[in-house]
This record gives structure tokens, C-alpha cells and sequence, in this order.
């Protein structure tokens, strides 16, 4: 057998066993793909809702606004000082991020079937791309909550800056979650209907409608374990200047984050071989 | 020798599917928890309701650069699942295989385009889908837009394109792919007569440019004219390798095994459309209602076409008939469109049934395609070769003749002579 000299290129198929690497090499070289399946995304949506961009602005308004009426005024919870409409969007805003993916990531590889039944690329691109395409959801979201602080003349502190730290945990949290969303959601078809029910129990156990402050203190660090805890107090702590920042709690969340975002990153590694047999 | 640039080394492919549905093994999660709540001891116990078939079985050959390899067999001979595995879009369970170059797979024309975003657009996403880096197709945007002869629509929805245009388009995005090995799956089926005519042009163009072809395809007449070298499959297995006319021969001979044709319709897995219609089953009736095995020339007939559908909302459904050769040249079409008889409202299940009063076929055999349309354009479903349909000559003119020469074609028509009055 003489091998071609000429072919810099060389790829040698056969089944692989146990767990893979990320193939970050890969995943690089198919990053126009990438970004042009997340444009894609950002596209369709914004062509398809006949309402486009507003109702994008409308629904994170919407709900903290609900928030506000439902926990602020009926329920008369604290909202640390800061005028609870503030301080709930301050909390949708990482949690729609965060959902949003969810959601998206579930349907992303079901409704990629096509793709992944005729093409070959690494399938991890598509939960990726699909987190990415709601980033642009979220800096219309951002927009509105720099004009919400406008209004409510919330004065604004060198927190800020730190906030682009937290977008990036944000997402990191939203993208590893979709990893494991998305790959549940090829084997399990009916996993797609138990999705609302948890992101909907995810929500409650996170404090986007409420503030932290009414979970007792021996019980924050477990909390914390809940990775959007600590991303949405930093969001609240960045956006709003509000209380002391709980470097624990934060670092919890972040730990988790990286964790689930590593392992779900290497179980969708390990079971994607089978996905085009089973989609 | 020339150069390598595909080894196979004993490769085999095992599909567990489920025996009951005779789908791809999949589970709910419902499916999981009462398997739990049953015996929550026993882990994977639904296992008994999965079956293994062998989709290739140690297959291994060599092909070298610029060789233009067709690969044949059956429906469910292995030919689309060795494509798969080339382009790694599913693992192999056994064996090897080593590339020697850059790949590209062409499985389908138009994977990846979307019907909403304009002409521009899909090229770029169905380029990027196809391996090219966006560098790579601004440079080679205008001379896909030309090939393609949509340049006026290009800003246009796909959406309001005839299908025709998004054809050529989908196929100049795919035609501008120069990979050193090129792999694909039966998209010379698509299209009318001149598209296919320009694409096998596009095909043989890159075959003689010295790149690597893997071609997988029905149409006998496009692999002879194309290949190099075909290799034929069967169960899995390479049963001949050789030049194309000696195997395209075996091939139709193998193919005349009756009994292995007769597979049942409901489970075909490669079929096209939304599946609200699915054919189940097909067959031949005499006018008076048994079932035959062949048709015969200048009788009646009846096909009987076996039906699934999903929901009976009030719907049209139009039902269609091809009747093809061995090359897959398509020789008539029966369609309820064509008759003005569409279904309005189609009970869940049936059977349909085509008369044809005098079948105007020579003795021989045909292949048949069925297709189901909803509101006239929506795919339910498309069954190519879905049963093969033989012809035994009969008394067609009813004067004891039929025309016997190879040379005087396949059809039958009534006709009278007379000689004209002197004017």
C-alpha cells in the first residue's frame, strides 16, 4: 500500500471508544459554520415574528413587570432598596439568556436533523450556535434595561465594569446546560415536553423574582449550587450596585458552571457518534 | 500503481432497530420510567425489542485517485450506509478506513438551505454546510450565481423560487465544492431532464479532472456512462467489483429475483415527504380481483396502492404513479391530478386503486414509484422502486401480434390504417 504523497490531509475512520476530547482544533476549523448557523438563527426569528424586535423588547418588560405587581407589591417581598421593576430585570435578563438557550438548545439538534443526517461537522456547533443566537435577544434586552435605569435616575457604580465577567458566565452556564438538554432531547423525544416543567422549577429555585436575601443564610452556599444564583446576583450587583457581593456564593455558581459545561460538553462528545442513527 | 486515496479496511455496520416497529431504536423517557417502575432491577430490559441487522458485513476494497467508483445494489443493500461512514457521518461498529484527502459529501442537493432566507443567502449557509470556508465561497459566489441562472432572484426568498430554481441553485452551491474526494448519493435523481443532463455534464467534468468520485446512484445508464469501475453490493456485502458493464449486468440479473424485490413498502426507510400519507403496501389485481403477478398487454388492471395517513383532516390528496426501466428513465406517469380525481377526504387507512383498461406495455420488466401530495404540493410521501411491476405480452391489437424486435420500443397504442381518398 503506498500512500499518497501529495495529500497533506489524512483521516482515519473507525469506531471510537470511551470518552473523546473536545476536538477544540476542530470545532476552530468549523467556525465559519458556526457562525453562520447563529446568524441564521438570529435571522429567521427576527423575520418570522411578525412583531420582530419588539416583542424581543416587550416580553423581558413584561414579565419583571409581572414580577414586580406579583412579588413586589401583593407579596410585599424585599427588593434590596431598588425599585423592584429595576430589580427584576435585573434577574430576567441573566434568566432569559439562560432559558431562552435552554429551549432553543433542546430543539436545536431535533430540528438540525437534516444537517446531521447528511453532513458531516461537529455537532457541538449546533447548541453552540443556537446560545449564541439568543446573545442577540439578550443585548436588546440590555438596551432596555439601560433605559429602565435612565428613567428610575438609578445612579450607576464602577460595578459595571465587571458586568461583561458575568455575561460570559452566563453564558458558559447556558451553553453547558445545553449541551446535556440537547443531547437528552435526540434519545428522549418526549424530553422536549418535561423541558418547560424544569427550566419552570429552575426558575423558581433561582432568585429572578425574588431576592436572595430571603433564602436563610445557613442554607446560601447550597444555594449557590444552583449556578444562576450566583450569576444573577452578580447581574443585580453590577447593573444596580445593590448589597455586598457574595464572593462565595459567585464562586460556587462559577465552579458548578465550569463543571457542568466540561462534563456536558464530554457526554455529548460520547453519545453524538450515534446521532445520526437515532435522530 | 497510482496513488491511494481510499482504504477499507473489514468494515461492518450493525443497526439495532426495534423488531416491533421496525424503526431505529429510540426511546421516551416514558418508556424509560415504566421499564423503571416495572423492573427496577433489571437495567435495559426493553433490550429483548431491539433486533440487529447488518447494514455491511467486512466490507473492503481499495480505491485509488481519480478513479470514479459507482456503487450499486438493491434498496437496503449498504450503499448509502458506506457513503455515510465515508463521510463520518455515522460510525462504523468494525473495521477501518483511512482518506487520503479532502472530502466532500453531496448526499442530497440543497442540505441545509432554507426556504425563508433569499438566494444569497442559502448560498452562503449551504456552502458553509457543504465544508466551505466563507473566504471560499465570496470567491466563488458570482460563478455560482451564473451556473445556477438565478441572478435576478438572488435577493429573493427561497420561498417564492419554482422549485426548479431552488434545485439549481442548491446544485451550483454543491457543483463549486472541490474536494480531492467527492462523495454522492443519488442527487442526479432530481430535477427534469435538462437539470440532470447538466449536472451528470457537471459530474463528468469532475471526474475527468482527475479528482476522486464515490458514486452512489439507480440510474444504471449514468453509472455506465460515468464510472470507472462499479461495485456492486449486496446484503451488506461486496458481491462484484469490476468494470461497469460486466457489474451493471450482474446487477440486473441479481435484481430479477422476484422474491427479494417483494419487500414490504411499510418498511422502507428511504423515502421522501412529511409522512401524513405513507404507502404500506402494493399490488397487482386482475379486473376480477385476484391478485397477480404481472400485468398483461392490452388487458385491464388494477394497481392497488396500500395507504397509512396521520390525521383524515379534510384535505386534497393527489396520488402518483410512475412506472420507470431498469435505468430509472421514466416511461408514464398515472396521477389523480392528471385525471381530476384527487381524494378530498381520505379515510386513515385504505387501499386506492388506479384501472388502467388496456395497459400499454410490452412484455418486460418495470419498476414502479409511488407518491402522495398534499394540497398538490406538499411531499407525503415518495417511494422510488417501490415494487417491481412485470408485463407478459398478451393480444394487445387483438390480431395475434406484438411488435418483437428490441428496437421497437416498450408502448402499445391503438391505431388503424387507411389509405387516404385521392384528392
Amino acid at each position: 500500500m503506498k500512500k499518497a504523497e501529495k495529500n497533506s490531509m489524512h483521516i482515519r475512520i473507525q469506531r471510537s471508544e470511551g470518552w473523546s476530547g473536545l476536538s477544540l482544533r476542530e470545532l476552530w476549523a468549523y467556525r465559519d459554520l458556526f457562525w453562520i448557523l447563529a446568524w441564521r438563527d438570529v435571522k429567521l426569528r427576527y423575520k418570522q415574528t411578525a412583531l420582530g424586535v419588539t416583542w424581543v423588547i416587550l416580553q423581558p418588560v413584561l414579565t419583571s413587570g409581572i414580577f414586580a405587581v406579583v412579588f413586589g407589591v401583593l407579596a410585599n417581598l424585599p427588593s434590596d432598596d431598588s425599585p423592584y421593576l429595576l430589580f427584576a430585570f435585573a434577574g430576567t435578563l441573566p434568566w432569559t439568556l439562560f432559558a431562552q438557550s435552554l429551549q432553543r438548545a433542546g430543539s436545536s439538534l431535533v430540528s438540525g436533523r437534516e444537517l446531521i443526517s447528511k453532513i458531516y461537522f461537529p455537532r457541538l456547533i449546533l447548541p453552540i450556535a443556537s446560545s449564541f443566537s439568543v446573545l442577540v435577544d439578550f443585548f436588546v434586552g440590555l438596551a432596555s434595561m439601560s433605559v429602565l435605569l435612565l428613567i428610575y435616575r438609578a445612579p450607576l457604580s464602577w460595578n459595571i465594569f465587571a458586568l461583561p465577567g458575568f455575561v460570559l458566565v452566563n453564558l458558559l452556564i447556558s451553553i453547558g446546560v445545553s449541551f446535556w438538554i440537547s443531547a437528552f432531547s435526540v434519545y428522549y423525544r418526549d424530553f422536549i415536553y418535561a423541558l418547560p416543567f424544569l427550566a419552570q422549577a429552575w426558575m423558581y429555585a433561582s432568585p429572578v423574582a425574588y431576592s436572595s436575601s430571603i433564602v436563610p443564610a445557613q442554607w446560601r452556599a447550597l444555594y449557590a449550587l444552583n449556578p444562576m444564583v450566583g450569576v444573577i446576583e452578580g447581574f443585580r450587583w453590577s447593573l444596580l450596585g445593590l448589597g455586598e457581593f457574595s464572593w462565595l456564593s459567585f464562586a460556587i455558581s462559577l465552579v458548578v458552571s465550569i463543571v457542568v459545561f466540561a462534563m456536558g460538553a464530554l457526554v455529548f462528545r460520547r453519545i453524538e457518534r450515534s446521532f445520526a442513527d437515532v435522530i | 500503481m497510482e496513488n491511494l486515496a481510499i482504504h477499507i479496511d473489514d468494515i461492518s455496520k450493525v443497526y439495532r432497530i426495534d423488531a416491533a416497529t421496525g424503526m431505529a431504536a429510540s426511546r421516551t423517557l416514558q418508556d424509560e420510567i415504566t421499564d423503571f417502575v416495572r423492573k427496577p432491577w433489571r437495567r435495559g430490559a426493553a433490550s429483548i425489542w431491539k433486533q440487529e441487522v447488518w447494514a455491511l458485513r467486512n466490507v473492503s476494497f481499495d480505491i485509488h485517485q481519480g478513479e470514479v467508483i459507482g456503487l450499486i445494489g438493491r434498496n437496503g443493500a449498504g450503499k448509502s450506509t458506506l457513503l455515510k461512514i465515508l463521510s463520518r457521518i455515522t460510525e462504523p461498529t468494525s473495521g477501518k478506513i483511512d482518506l487520503f484527502g479532502r472530502v466532500g459529501s453531496l448526499l442530497e442537493v440543497g442540505t441545509g438551505f432554507h426556504t425563508e432566507l433569499t438566494g444569497r443567502e442559502n448560498i452562503y449557509l449551504s456552502g458553509a454546510v457543504l465544508g466551505m470556508r466563507k473566504a471560499e465561497i465570496d470567491r466563488k459566489f458570482d460563478r455560482i450565481v451564473e451556473f445556477s441562472g438565478v441572478e435576478q432572484y438572488i435577493d429573493t426568498p427561497v420561498k417564492r423560487y419554482s422549485s426548479g430554481m431552488g434545485v439549481r441553485l442548491a446544485f451550483a452551491v454543491a457543483a463549486h465544492l472541490e474536494p480531492e474526494i467527492l462523495l454522492v448519493d443519488e442527487v442526479l435523481a432530481v430535477g427534469d431532464a435538462a437539470f440532470q443532463k447538466k449536472s451528470l455534464g457537471k459530474m463528468s467534468e469532475v471526474a475527468e479532472s482527475g479528482r476522486t468520485v464515490v458514486f452512489v446512484s439507480h440510474n444504471m445508464g449514468a453509472i455506465k456512462n460515468l464510472c470507472t469501475r462499479v461495485v456492486l453490493l449486496d446484503v451488506g456485502q461486496v458481491v462484484a467489483d469490476g468494470d461497469g458493464d460486466s457489474v451493471v449486468q450482474q446487477y440486473l440479473l441479481t435484481a430479477s429475483e422476484k422474491g427479494e424485490w417483494r419487500t414490504n413498502i411499510s418498511e422502507r426507510t428511504d423515502r421522501k415527504g412529511n409522512g401524513v400519507i405513507r404507502f404500506t403496501g402494493f399490488e397487482l389485481r386482475s379486473p376480477k380481483g385476484d391478485v397477480v403477478d404481472a400485468a398483461i398487454a392490452g388487458e385491464a388492471i388494477d394497481f392497488v396502492l396500500y395507504y397509512q395517513r396521520e390525521d383524515a383532516s379534510n384535505q386534497t390528496t393527489t396520488i402518483m404513479l410512475w412506472v420507470r426501466d431498469a435505468f430509472t428513465k421514466g416511461l408514464l406517469r398515472f396521477g389523480t391530478d392528471l385525471t381530476r380525481q384527487d381524494f378530498l377526504d381520505l379515510p386513515e387507512k385504505g387501499e386506492i386503486i388506479c384501472h388502467v383498461p388496456r395497459f400499454p406495455f410490452k412484455a418486460g420488466r418495470y419498476y414502479v414509484d409511488l407518491g402522495a401530495n398534499i394540497n398538490g404540493i406538499i411531499k407525503a410521501d415518495r417511494v422510488v422502486r417501490a415494487a417491481i411491476l412485470d408485463v407478459v405480452d398478451g393480444d394487445y391489437y387483438g390480431s395475434g401480434k406484438t411488435p418483437s424486435h428490441p428496437n421497437d420500443g416498450d408502448f402499445l397504442c391503438d391505431h388503424t390504417w387507411r389509405l387516404s381518398r385521392e384528392s
